[in-house]
Order: structure tokens, then C-alpha cells, then sequence
């Protein structure tokens, strides 16, 4: 682990949205920050945007809610003063053609109906299981998009306010997740560049997950495997094997540090191919160590 | 009730993916994001050409390390881009490109408007460019629009195509709608009356909803939303007719949908999914990929080389045992993701199932594309 405090730098802001590639790990990273956070006594709300309900079964204890951008509209519709109509124009659809006429209003909304959340002062944290893939830019450039595209009303003013507090380092901070490697690695060096440039949020630390943290093995040729004969050709290749993805993993790293200027928090691999709460409870305890 | 084709009776064997390949002249990679659904797609290409046929594949991303491996200096772009594989075969060609979603759409307006003035209004309007760029779904309607396109190609036989990283197969299934749907909208017979001559656009006075929508998002906004619907009057035949020949393309005998897992939980079960609602359109899943899987290291078990570990750590030879407890650590990793992975492959138990080991370093030249090919293909 690259800096000294990795729990208290996570969490010195009321929001954290954590973002990446798909496959990189992110619903894993929101539920260890959580279990983290609340372990350490803080009051933690995560909060779930699209896909499959997945936080809760990990997090045993943890309020978690799941946020669509429907729910949201119509939600936001009803509390700005279109209480008659609101039901109708959502079942009518007409909230399809809403969307697509003012782009980024469904993003708006919801990370509207985050702020409302962080504004009801019931939580310490609040982890953000942020939209997958690259659409993380186009979620957090809602507000300021839109603030150039409307020029007045309802929609103008929770643009101002959401940017508000995407800007405010105090409220808000994004943590980009990656993996030590090739691909994941350019993606996150692309994407923390465009965030910084046109979002102008916080960038935390970033989290490489699944890093293999097992000690560097010994050349195996150097080793004695004594009159042990059966097996030892799998040895020798598994040992191959582990060693160059070691080297490839440290090259990985080593270019991310050296591209992005930004402090690095390493977890753990786990040797499981899907993770349960006692894993996000042992990667926790690593983050709080 | 579905309707089970011949490939998917218990009890055939499957067949393999080149079986499923030699029978395409559409291939559609799917499955959630990081799965190595791009690479896949092109190692998939690769080989076809070197089977002999004339092949384009399309990716979604710019892939830039993939077009590297292809040797194409510049990149991927929107236009095919032949790769020299003269080494490979004699015959067979490998295009590749890039999908370009806002010049597609433009190609598809500009071939349905009536003359130039009525496309270029609509590609000049603000909501046809939030559609052309924002709309979910508008890239699953692009890539399908640039598989039918190519599926016509004269330079091609086979059509290889990445679909986007969606969650739900239904959107690249249900893509050629997109657009249709929106003009079958409410909001469009709202807005539009019929009348002796055509269509006449309704004042937006006249509708209380949308003053209301006007009230939300500015009028500006509303009216570049109805010049938008003006200027699609009348096309909308062309675009219907449009997305059924692309829904009969998609559901042609020789369309084969090639599923790409990774042997994490969470692609595991995005890929049952994927498998569900394919199958719930009375698709079939040709052929299962499941890529980045550890090896196994031999025929051993884990308890055998951990066994030596605790043996070479009792002698004190701290070196073999951490050689031995490696062995034992990577076989656990394997039989944990085959366990994972048994769901899945009992779900696609029809489909030729491939699996792709964990190669240590990633796809970076056509040497590694090589060794991909030789465990997709035998």
C-alpha cells in the first residue's frame, strides 16, 4: 500500500464515486470502502445505479439503495411542481423523449437525488457504485453539459447545485479503479485525464484491484526439488507462470505511477473467482490497516 | 415455449468453433464488458481468413493495442482497412474497422431522406444529434445498421462484429427498432396531425404536456425537439422496412451469436443472463467462449502439491516450499473458477464451449493474436 492512511484519505469527503471499466472490480471496491468505513464506525449508505442488485448480499448490515434514473425523474417531476402530470408522463413515455431531448437529465437526477441524500445529514459516507464502462465521464458531465445546454427553470437551477457539489473536495471525490494490467491501465490513464479536465471533481486515490501481494518466488531453476521427480515439471511451469505475471503486474504499476500523478491503493487478490462478505470483510480490514 | 434448433438437443454433440465459423456469413460476439470480447472477435477473423474467407470484423472501441497487433499503424477507423496476413493465407483477406456511430446514422438519414435538404435538416438538429450520440441504444442501432451494410458488401463473405458492452443482449437484439420506436412515440402522433396533404405539426400551445415538458427543459430545447419530429415526417416507412431486413438478418440460419464469458462470478452470471434472453428470443447460443482461465498445471491435485509444501517447509527448505505452495495456490485458483464456470456450461450445454487459458501478458502483436487463435480453433 502506497500511502499511509488509505481509510481516512477515503474518507474525507461525504460522497465517494467510485468509477471504472467494466470487469475491473468496482462493485467489489464499493463494498470493501463500505465495510471499511463502517467498521470503523461510520454511518454508510452505498448506493447501487444500474445493473443487478449485487451490494447487499456483500454487505450483511450496510443500508444499501438501488437509484434508476425513471424512479428519479419521476421523483424529481412530482417535488418541482409537475405533482398532476407526473405519473402520466412517465407512463406515457414521454420521459424517453425528456431524456433524449436534454441528454445527461437522467444522470441529473440522480446524482440530484444523491445530493438530496447527503443533504439529509443521515450518513458519514456515502459510496457510490458509479455507472459502468466509459459512460462514468458522461455521468459526471451531466451537470455541467446541461448548464450550458438550458438556459433557465427547474432543471438549470439542479444542474448549478449538483455541479456545486461534484466541485466541492469537501463534499465529493471520484475514485477510479483498475487492474494491473495492460488494458485497464490505459483506460484508467484516459479517463482520469478527461475527468480532471471537464468534470473538475476530486480525484481520490486510485485503487488497483487484484494485485498479487504473495511474496516474489524463487527462480525455480535455482531450486533443489531433491529426488522429487513426478509434478515437478508443473511446478516449474506454474512457478514460470507466476513469476511473469508478477513482472508484467509491477510494469503495469509502474507505468500507472508513472502516468497519473495520484497516490495508489493496492487490494489484495483473493484466490476465489467471486468474492463473499467474508472476503470484502478481509480486503476491509487490509484497507484499514 | 422455446423451440430448441438441432444443435441444441441433449444428447448431439456439439460441434466446434470452427464447425460454427465454416457456417456463418454473420457472427456476433456478445457478453458484458472486460471479457475480451474484442480481441476475441479478431483472433475469430484471423483464423476465418486463414480458412480461406474474405472477412471484415468490427469493433465497438478503438482497440488501440489490437490495431496494433494487426499492424495497422493508424488505427482502427470508420471505413474497412485490409490487414496484410499474406503469410497467413493465400486467399483468405482480414479487413477490420471501427464502429463510427455518429457518421453511420448520418449514412442511414442520408439514405432514407428524400433529397439532401430534408437530411440535412435533420442531421442539423440539436435532438438528432443528442440521438445520434446519447441515446442508449443508438450505438447497438449503429453496429446492427453496419453489419447489414456489410453483410451486402461484395468484399466480403463473412461479417465478424463486437457488440457494445451492454448489460442486456436485448439491446443489440432489439436495436434495429430504436428508431422506429421513437417515431411510433406518443409524443410524435402528439405532435403530428394527419391531414389531406401529409402531416402538419400541432402548436405546442395546444398541448398542456408539452407546456409541461417545455417548463422542464426549456422551450429551445422543445422546439429543436419538434423541428426534429417535423423533419422525420414521412421517412418513417423507409426506416421501418430498414429495421426489419436487419431483424431478418439477425435471425438468419446463417447468423451464429458466439458468447464470451471470463471465469469471474459476476461475468459468469452476466453471461447466464445474456444466454437467458438470447434464448428468449429464440436465439441460440452457437458457440461459448470463456477466456482468460487459469491452467491447471497438470493432472495433479491441489492437496498433492500442498503436501509437498508442508513437507519441503518441515525440512526447512523455505525455496521448494514456496515453489510447491505456488503449484497448490494456481491449481485452487483453476478448480475454483471451473466450479464457478460449471452453471454457465450446463446452461449452453449445446454450443460449442472453447476455453481460452490466462495467457501471462496481454494480446500485443500478431504472434500472441497466434496463440489465441490456436486455443479458440484446436
Amino acid at each position: 500500500m502506497s500511502n499511509v492512511n488509505p481509510l481516512a484519505d477515503l474518507t474525507s469527503s461525504n460522497i465517494v464515486i467510485v468509477a471504472g471499466k467494466g470487469g475491473v472490480g468496482k462493485t467489489t471496491v464499493t463494498a470493501v470502502l463500505a465495510r471499511a468505513a463502517a467498521d470503523a464506525g461510520q454511518r454508510v449508505l452505498v448506493i447501487e445505479l444500474d445493473g443487478k442488485p449485487a451490494l447487499a448480499e456483500l454487505l450483511p448490515g450496510i443500508d444499501v439503495r438501488h437509484i434508476s434514473a425513471a424512479d428519479s425523474l419521476e421523483e424529481y417531476l412530482y417535488e418541482h411542481g409537475f405533482k398532476r402530470i407526473a405519473k402520466r408522463l412517465a407512463a406515457t413515455g414521454v420521459i424517453d423523449v425528456i431524456g433524449t431531448a436534454a441528454p445527461g437529465i437522467d444522470d441529473l437526477v440522480v446524482l440530484g437525488k444523491i445530493k438530496q441524500l447527503e443533504r439529509a445529514n443521515q450518513w458519514d459516507l456515502i459510496v457510490v457504485d458509479g455507472p459502468a464502462a466509459g459512460h462514468a465521464i458522461t455521468f459526471l458531465t451531466a451537470a455541467s453539459g446541461l448548464l450550458d445546454a438550458v438556459r433557465g427553470g427547474p432543471v438549470r437551477e439542479q444542474a448549478q447545485d449538483v455541479l456545486d457539489m461534484l466541485r466541492d473536495t469537501e463534499r465529493c471525490q471520484a475514485l477510479l479503479v483498475t487492474l494491473p494490467e495492460a488494458t485497464p491501465v490505459n483506460e484508467l490513464i484516459e479517463t482520469s485525464f478527461a475527468i480532471e479536465e471537464r468534470v473538475g471533481v476530486r480525484l481520490g486515490p486510485i485503487v488497483v484491484n487484484r494485485v498479487d501481494t504473495t511474496a516474489p518466488l524463487p527462480d525455480p531453476h535455482d531450486v533443489d526439488f531433491g529426488r522429487a521427480r513426478v509434478q515437478v515439471d508443473d511446478a516449474l511451469a506454474a512457478a514460470a507462470f507466476r513469476r511473469t505475471q508478477l513482472e508484467v503486474q509491477a510494469h503495469e504499476i509502474d507505468r500507472l505511477s508513472a502516468a497519473v500523478p495520484l497516490a495508489q491503493i493496492h487490494l489484495s487478490a483473493r484466490p476465489v473467482a467471486g468474492l463473499t462478505p467474508d472476503d470484502i470483510a478481509i480486503l476491509a480490514a487490509e484497507l484499514a490497516r | 415455449m422455446i423451440t430448441h434448433r438441432s444443435g441444441d438437443t441433449p444428447g448431439t454433440t456439439p460441434k466446434s468453433l470452427a464447425d460454427v465459423v465454416d457456417g456463418a456469413d454473420v457472427l456476433v460476439c456478445c457478453g458484458s464488458g472486460g471479457v475480451g470480447k474484442t480481441t476475441t472477435a479478431a483472433v475469430i477473423g484471423m483464423e476465418a481468413a486463414r480458412r480461406g474467407r474474405r472477412v471484415v470484423v468490427v469493433t465497438i472501441d478503438p482497440a488501440r493495442r489490437l490495431a496494433d497487433a494487426l499492424g495497422l499503424v493508424d488505427g482502427l477507423t470508420g471505413d474497412p482497412q485490409q490487414v496484410s496476413i499474406e503469410n497467413v493465407s493465400p486467399t483468405g483477406e482480414l479487413w477490420a474497422m471501427m464502429l463510427d456511430t455518429p457518421a453511420m446514422f448520418e449514412r442511414v438519414v442520408r439514405a432514407n431522406a428524400p433529397d439532401a435538404a430534408q437530411a440535412d435538416r435533420i442531421v442539423e438538429n440539436r435532438f438528432y444529434r443528442n440521438i445520434s450520440s446519447a441515446l442508449s441504444g443508438t450505438q447497438e442501432y449503429m453496429a446492427s445498421e453496419a453489419l447489414h451494410e456489410l453483410h451486402g458488401d461484395e468484399r466480403f463473405d463473412l461479417v465478424v462484429v463486437d457488440t457494445p458492452p451492454s448489460r442486456n443482449a436485448l439491446d443489440f437484439l432489439e436495436a434495429p427498432g430504436v428508431l422506429t420506436r421513437f417515431l411510433d412515440h406518443k409524443l410524435f402522433k402528439l405532435l403530428m396531425m394527419p391531414t389531406r396533404t401529409g402531416f402538419k405539426v400541432l402548436s405546442i400551445a395546444t398541448q398542456p404536456i408539452l407546456r409541461a415538458i417545455g417548463r422542464v427543459v426549456g422551450s429551445d430545447v422543445l422546439a429543436d425537439t419538434v423541428a426534429f419530429f417535423q423533419a422525420f415526417a414521412g421517412m418513417d416507412v423507409g426506416f421501418r422496412q430498414r429495421a426489419e431486413a436487419v431483424t431478418a438478418l439477425l435471425r438468419a440460419d446463417t447468423t451464429r451469436f458466439v458468447l464470451v464469458a471470463s471465469p469471474q462470478r459476476d461475468a459468469i452470471t452476466e453471461a447466464s443472463w445474456f444466454a437467458d434472453q438470447l434464448a428468449s428470443q429464440g436465439f441460440d447460443v452457437h458457440a461459448t467462449v470463456v477466456n482468460r482461465l487459469h491452467p491447471r498445471f497438470g493432472a495433479g491435485s491441489v492437496s498433492d502439491a500442498s503436501q509437498r509444501a508442508m513437507t519441503a517447509t518441515e525440512r526447512g527448505n523455505a525455496e521448494l516450499a514456496a515453489v510447491w505452495a505456488n503449484l497448490a495456490a494456481l491449481r485452487a485458483i483453476a478448480a475454483a473458477e471451473r466450479a464457478e464456470l460449471e452453471p454457465l456450461l450446463s446452461r449452453v450445454h449445446g454450443s460449442a464451449v472453447v476455453e481460452v487459458p490466462l495467457l501471462p501478458s496481454d494480446v500485443h502483436d500478431v504472434d500472441a493474436l497466434d496463440v489465441l487463435a490456436r486455443h479458440l480453433f484446436g
